[in-house]
């Protein structure tokens, strides 16, 4: 008992200071993985049901709305790519190295940290499919988080809302530069440092700055909810309401930067160019 | 002889899916319609299972199935490597010294010194986070001792009849 609680505890201060134990923790979790997989089943299987037992009609619409909207982002993604040819010639006309390409891989989430305090999903794809620590993971509408932990077919994700997680952000409108820290189960931004003065205000856009070069410049992150000043404070109290849908996404992206690109794998069809 | 040698196997297979079981139960994800709130009424299923088998069986499940346990579950969920197993090596010497007393007790008293431990067991978990730098105390924190003792009725009926009917020693 006293030799087991003396290892846990040793193992415990190893973990938390050095990296030495990932590699056992990853061989590990790929032990548990069917865990996290029949865990999240009956998810899956309700979501299936849904689909066998919705009517041929409602299917039908859903289609035709889909093609709409495929349309619809087509056009946009031509005008797009036309503008990021132009963008980034532009750039290297003024020498500036920031490219508008980035490399994405579609993943999965099958399962949620059941603690309510730990912002973290676990996603189907691992170091099989080259993810790496540090990742950073958006759904369809911004940033989520940064891969965390990377096991061969799975990995732990930080989101953005997590308390120990910070960003750097910026203001689209004003280009003001701020770090913007989670608050835990309420999947809220909190922005801090900012000045009584600073030029921001309700419904600003904020995007990633790619100050900290972790994640890439220019991705929506959040929009700013709520701006106190309490005179007597030294700075103001902005919270933000994260872009992405951290608690109901399914698919999320993970971003491939150019300094760390997917080398073999990208004739397997799921990672494509996408997005500036 | 050789019954005796398959019924040990059956019952090591048979105690180890109901740690598996509880484990799936730790992790499964809410559904998106309930509040993110509800996830602090989670009890420590695997806890309460680990506590049956200790009372029922105290010469085969120890603290150092108890460690193994707890290690699988640092892995599952994240954790510090050892964080659980501390825990529950601790609710596990606590168990298997009271283990004749807990089986004379109706199940409801049981429930009372079940919620004691699974209170333990979180605070030796809140104390080893917050030496780490992290975790913050907030008052939810003991919730799933509260909801694992008013669910240890279920989960001890329904161990102890599978225990009898599978015969498992």
């Amino acid at each position: 008992m006293l030799g087991l609680g003396l290892l846990s505890i040793a193992l415990m201060f190893v973990d938390h200071v050095t990296g030495w134990l990932d590699g056992t923790r990853a061989v590990m979790t790929v032990a548990v993985t069917p865990v996290i997989v029949i865990a999240d089943l009956p998810r899956r299987s309700t979501r299936g049901l849904g689909e066998l037992f919705s009517s041929r009609g409602n299917l039908r619409g859903r289609i035709s709305q889909l093609e709409s909207e495929l349309i619809l982002l087509r056009v946009k993604t031509e005008k797009m790519a036309a503008l990021t040819v132009e963008n980034n010639r532009l750039r290297g006309l003024l020498g500036s190295a920031a490219k508008l390409q980035d490399n994405v891989l579609v993943a999965e989430l099958i399962g949620v940290n059941p603690d309510p305090e730990d912002q973290q999903v676990v996603i189907d794809k691992g170091s099989a499919d080259n993810v790496y620590v540090g990742q950073p993971v958006l759904d369809a509408r911004g940033l989520m988080g940064q891969v965390m932990e990377v096991s061969q077919f799975t990995s732990r994700v930080l989101l953005i809302s997590d308390q120990t997680h910070s960003i750097p952000v910026q203001v689209m409108r004003s280009n003001l530069r701020l770090i913007a820290q989670g608050t835990g189960i309420d999947q809220q931004l909190e922005l801090l440092h900012v000045n009584s003065t600073a030029d921001i205000k309700v419904g600003d856009q904020l995007l990633s700055s790619g100050l900290g070069n972790r994640f890439p410049v220019g991705y929506p992150v959040g929009v700013v909810d709520r701006v106190d000043y309490e005179p007597g404070k030294p700075f103001a109290e902005v919270i933000a309401r994260p872009s992405a849908r951290l608690d109901r996404t399914r698919h999320v992206l993970l971003v491939f930067t150019e300094s760390r690109s997917p080398s073999a794998n990208s004739d397997t069809g799921n990672s494509d160019g996408s997005s500036g | 002889m050789e019954a005796v040698a398959d019924n040990r196997v059956g019952s090591t297979a048979i105690i180890a899916l109901t740690m598996a079981a509880g484990m799936v139960l730790a992790v499964m994800p809410l559904p998106g319609s309930v509040p993110p709130e509800l996830g602090y009424l989670r009890p420590d299923w695997v806890v309460m299972v680990l506590i049956y088998w200790i009372i029922a069986l105290p010469h085969r499940v120890g603290i150092v199935t108890a460690w193994g346990t707890g290690l699988i579950v640092d892995v599952l969920l994240g954790s510090l490597l050892g964080q659980h197993a501390l825990a529950y090596i601790v609710i596990a010497y606590v168990a298997s010294s009271l283990y004749q007393r807990l089986r004379m007790f109706t199940v409801w008293q049981q429930a009372l010194v079940v919620f004691a431990m699974l209170g333990m067991n979180r605070l030796i978990i809140f104390w080893t986070e917050s030496i780490a730098g992290l975790a913050q105390w907030n008052m939810w924190y003991l919730l799933p001792a509260v909801s694992g003792a008013l669910l240890w009725p279920v989960v001890f009926l329904m161990l102890r009849a599978m225990r009898r009917k599978l015969n498992v020693s």
